[in-house]
């Protein structure tokens, strides 16, 4: 065993409004400059809908992510090593410009400069690639609430095999958002295609990033990713992809998108894991069994074999300590209403997601049933076999019993919550249906509806005592006053002459991080 | 092929070269060729130190993919072949390939035929590529002009170096460049550049040579710098590349530690 930790997300769809503020908070933090005018860091699907960039989900058309070969050894999708590096004049799985949307602004100042009485002058949309006059054409959220998806919408590849039965009548069907950053992987095909070997995978938290440095723009991490992901700058010639904030996180601060979320619905926590049964694990062989495989990957910070093995490994106390608070941990494997997007991939993707019940509750009110009553979600349940088969493509590889699982602990819990509110009577055996206690339902319910910041985003700060070290010698570089009690300190305050300060490894826990319940 | 035979040849050369060169030539075929050849090292050390963030192929592949398909293969394969003939024809003397029997007739055949199969891919290649820079409107956008320079001089040295492969060699009477421009060019490096040879070439080869020393200067501030990066490496290391957050030094006070380039600031 070998111990590792990553910081993880967990997403609980049920309560995503499709607002977009994390899109637009990370746009303004991340991708504002040129060069990345038509990235999305983090962007917000429709689903039902054919996604950004369009179809990305299809590999057997961009090539993303894993395979495996004949031998059932993992294999990169795009083909081996030496075929790389003879394409790498043209990659061959390459989005386009055209397939992300073509990104344009406004040309805001015929408006600003338009003589007095001009009759409602125009701005053009100009493209932001040339500066020039353009038709939009596509853009990364055109698939907003279905807009469009009678024409699009049933090209969408998690719907394959469900066309016949999918009319898509769009005034009934069902339809969700879908929230994406990078899933941060345990075993990211991006880093496993970038020639220059300038992707890395941080070894303390399991970020993945971009060396700004080292990237020569051979551009194959961005079609190696499955979830595209990594993105080309077309100024710098340089690819870049979703940080999850690393700056934030190693403050103990959640990424940007989770502070902002509207509807409070991302977590984020740690999993501790078995660095040596990743790849294993990556190489099941049926697709329907890497959900179960990854949930094996992952280890119980309860558990004192664990506990030792993650401190001979180097896992700080006060990380496994915040491992055994981790509401993505919870919600993975305790109770295991979060899934993986598309585990079939075989990437090991660390960003999980409770499917959404809403729509089928929905769905059963609207044919007159009460939504709260688990025998008639059940029965919807069974009834609506069009989205439980969609989402079983999306989280399960296209296993609908793992999701139906799922939707009716959901159910479940929903159905015992309102019983006790309304003094209702309530059918004992109805936790142990969906194989829970009452006690765990409610714990789920806590977590999923009513929880606080610290209870939604357990980050442990980075250890970055060796960094205050040298840094304390940087700073005897300007002044040799300033050392710990030398004349310059007097007066000094808690910040130093160059905005450095004495800073040390105590000096940190006064930052306001987790914590405090801002919320 | 001995050192005796090298040096014979060298005195000879030498002796021709001392009648008849003048101080325009020297400069222009001695002096400057290592200029640039000092602009080539210095600029690449000085590149690879303070701009490891500038140095990138600049793809341009996301902005348009159909023209590039064709253009950007068919280039660099020409140009790699076009590479190794320049090891074989003006780097390998001419004593080595007559040593280990090839005639001098069969040796001129096979750079015609193989020297003009470079050529068409290469100037396919370059052709659609500058194409592809000119008029592809996304592309032109993200164009800098050290770009333009460098496709420019491609293009010269592509079209003189063809001209007399295919022209001379095939059809016209043959001009023997192995015993003119090359020792000219091996001499660069081994420290005797024979200036006559070249400096009483065909105007064609010294506009070719004149190009190739000129782009030797302009190599280290283009995206050429990205043909060092060939990533080799890849073929044996392992696919998940992990690294250690480590302890920095904190960077200079005012420059904010800044790799990027300011935000609007033209590339
Ligand atoms: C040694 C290995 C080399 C590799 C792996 C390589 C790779 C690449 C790549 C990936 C691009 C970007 C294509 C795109 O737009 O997506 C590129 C462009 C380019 N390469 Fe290379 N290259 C190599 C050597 C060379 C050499 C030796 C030359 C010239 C003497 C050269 C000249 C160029 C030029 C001029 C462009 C720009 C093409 C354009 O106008 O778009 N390359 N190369
Ligand atoms: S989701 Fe993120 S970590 Fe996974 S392959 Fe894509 S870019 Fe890499
Ligand atoms: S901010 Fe939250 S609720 Fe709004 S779109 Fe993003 S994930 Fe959904």
């Amino acid at each position: 065993m070998r111990v590792m930790a990553n910081v993880a997300m967990v997403m609980n769809l049920d309560k995503c409004i499709g607002c977009h503020t994390c899109t637009v908070t990370c746009k303004q933090v991340w991708t504002n400059r040129p060069g990345t005018e038509y990235v999305y860091f983090n962007n917000v699907e429709t689903k039902p809908g054919i996604g950004y960039p369009k179809r990305y989900e299809d590999q057997e058309q961009w090539h993303g992510g894993w395979t495996l070969d004949r031998k059932g050894r993992l294999q990169l999708k795009a083909g081996g090593r030496l075929r790389k590096l003879l394409s790498i004049f043209y990659n061959p799985d390459l989005p386009s410009i055209d397939d992300y949307g073509d990104p344009w602004t406004y040309d805001y100042q015929t408006v600003l400069d338009a003589p007095l009485g001009t009759p409602n002058p125009a701005a053009h949309s100009i493209s932001a690639l040339t500066g020039k006059d353009m038709n939009i054409g596509w853009g990364s959220n055109f698939e907003d609430d279905l807009a469009g998806a009678p024409e699009t919408g049933l090209r969408d590849p998690n719907l394959a095999g469900l066309e016949e039965r999918v009319k898509m009548e769009f005034e009934q069907v069902f339809m969700f958002y879908l929230p994406r950053i990078c899933e941060h992987c345990l075993n990211p095909s991006c880093v496993a295609s970038c020639p220059s070997g300038a992707m890395y995978k941080r070894a303390e938290d399991g970020i993945v990033l971009v060396d700004q440095d080292k990237c020569r723009g051979w551009r194959f991490c961005v079609s190696g990713c499955p979830y595209k992901k990594v993105y080309f700058n077309h100024r710098t010639g340089k690819a870049e992809k979703c940080t999850f904030c690393f700056p934030r996180i190693e403050a103990g601060q959640p990424t940007v998108c989770s502070e902002t979320c509207v509807g409070r619905l991302r977590y984020l926590g740690l999993f501790l894991y078995d660095a040596d049964k990743v790849l294993a694990a990556a190489a099941t062989p049926d697709v329907q069994d890497l959900y179960e495989a990854q949930l094996d990957v992952f280890l119980d910070p309860n558990d004192p074999e664990v506990a030792a093995a993650a401190e001979r490994d180097g896992i700080p106390y006060n990380w496994l300590e915040a491992a055994r608070r981790s509401p993505v941990y919870e919600l993975a494997v305790r109770h295991r209403v979060a899934l993986p997007l598309h585990p079939e991939y075989r990437t090991l993707p660390m960003v999980w997601y409770i499917p959404p019940l809403s729509p089928v509750a929905d769905v059963v009110s609207a044919t007159g049933y009460d939504a709260d009553d688990p025998d008639a979600v059940f029965a919807t349940i069974e009834a609506l076999r069009i989205p439980i088969e969609y989402l079983a493509n999306l989280f399960t590889a296209g296993d609908s019993e793992v999701i139906r699982t799922v939707l009716r602990k959901l159910a479940a819990m929903r159905a015992i919550q309102r019983a006790t509110q309304l003094g209702l009577p309530l059918d004992a055996r109805l936790a142990g249906s969906v194989g829970a206690t009452t006690d765990d339902l409610d714990d789920l319910y806590r977590l999923l509806a009513i929880a606080k910041y610290d209870q939604r985003y357990v980050i442990p700060p980075a250890h970055a005592e060796e960094a205050g070290r040298l840094m304390g010698q940087h700073e005897q570089l300007f002044c040799s006053l300033d050392t710990d009690g030398g004349p310059g300190m007097g007066g000094m305050g808690p910040t130093g002459p160059h905005g450095i300060g004495s800073w040390s490894p105590e000096g940190r826990r006064t930052l306001p991080v987790v914590g405090q319940d801002r919320h | 092929m001995s050192p005796c035979v090298w040096s014979l040849i060298d005195a000879r050369s030498e002796a021709r070269a001392a009648m008849s060169t003048t101080g325009a030539q020297i400069f222009w075929w001695v002096v400057l060729p290592y200029v640039a050849l000092g602009v080539f090292v210095v600029g690449h050390i000085w590149r690879w130190r303070y701009d490891q963030f500038g140095w990138t192929s600049r793809s341009t592949q996301l902005q348009e993919r159909r023209l590039l398909k064709w253009g950007a293969p068919i280039f660099h394969y020409g140009t790699f072949a076009a590479i190794g003939g320049h090891v074989i024809g003006v780097l390998i003397p001419e004593r080595w390939t007559r040593a280990i029997g090839i005639p001098e007739a069969g040796y001129r055949w096979f750079s015609a035929i193989a020297g003009t199969i470079a050529a068409v891919l290469i100037i396919g290649g370059v052709v659609v590529l500058a194409l592809r820079r000119l008029f592809v409107p996304r592309v032109r956008a993200t164009t800098s002009p050290i770009d333009y320079v460098a496709l420019i001089l491609l293009l010269i040295i592509i079209l003189t170096g063809i001209a007399p492969t295919v022209g001379v060699n095939l059809f016209g009477h043959g001009y023997d460049y192995r015993t003119t421009v090359a020792p000219w060019f091996r001499g660069l490096f081994s420290g005797s550049p024979q200036i006559a040879g070249i400096a009483h070439a065909p105007f064609i080869y010294q506009l070719h040579a004149t190009a190739a020393w000129v782009i030797w200067g302009v190599w280290p501030f283009s995206r050429l710098v990205h043909a060092w990066s060939y990533p080799l490496w890849y073929l044996w290391r392992p696919y998940v590349v992990f690294r250690s957050r480590v302890a920095q030094r904190p960077t200079e006070p005012g420059t904010g530690g800044r790799k990027w380039r300011k935000i609007g600031v033209p590339y």
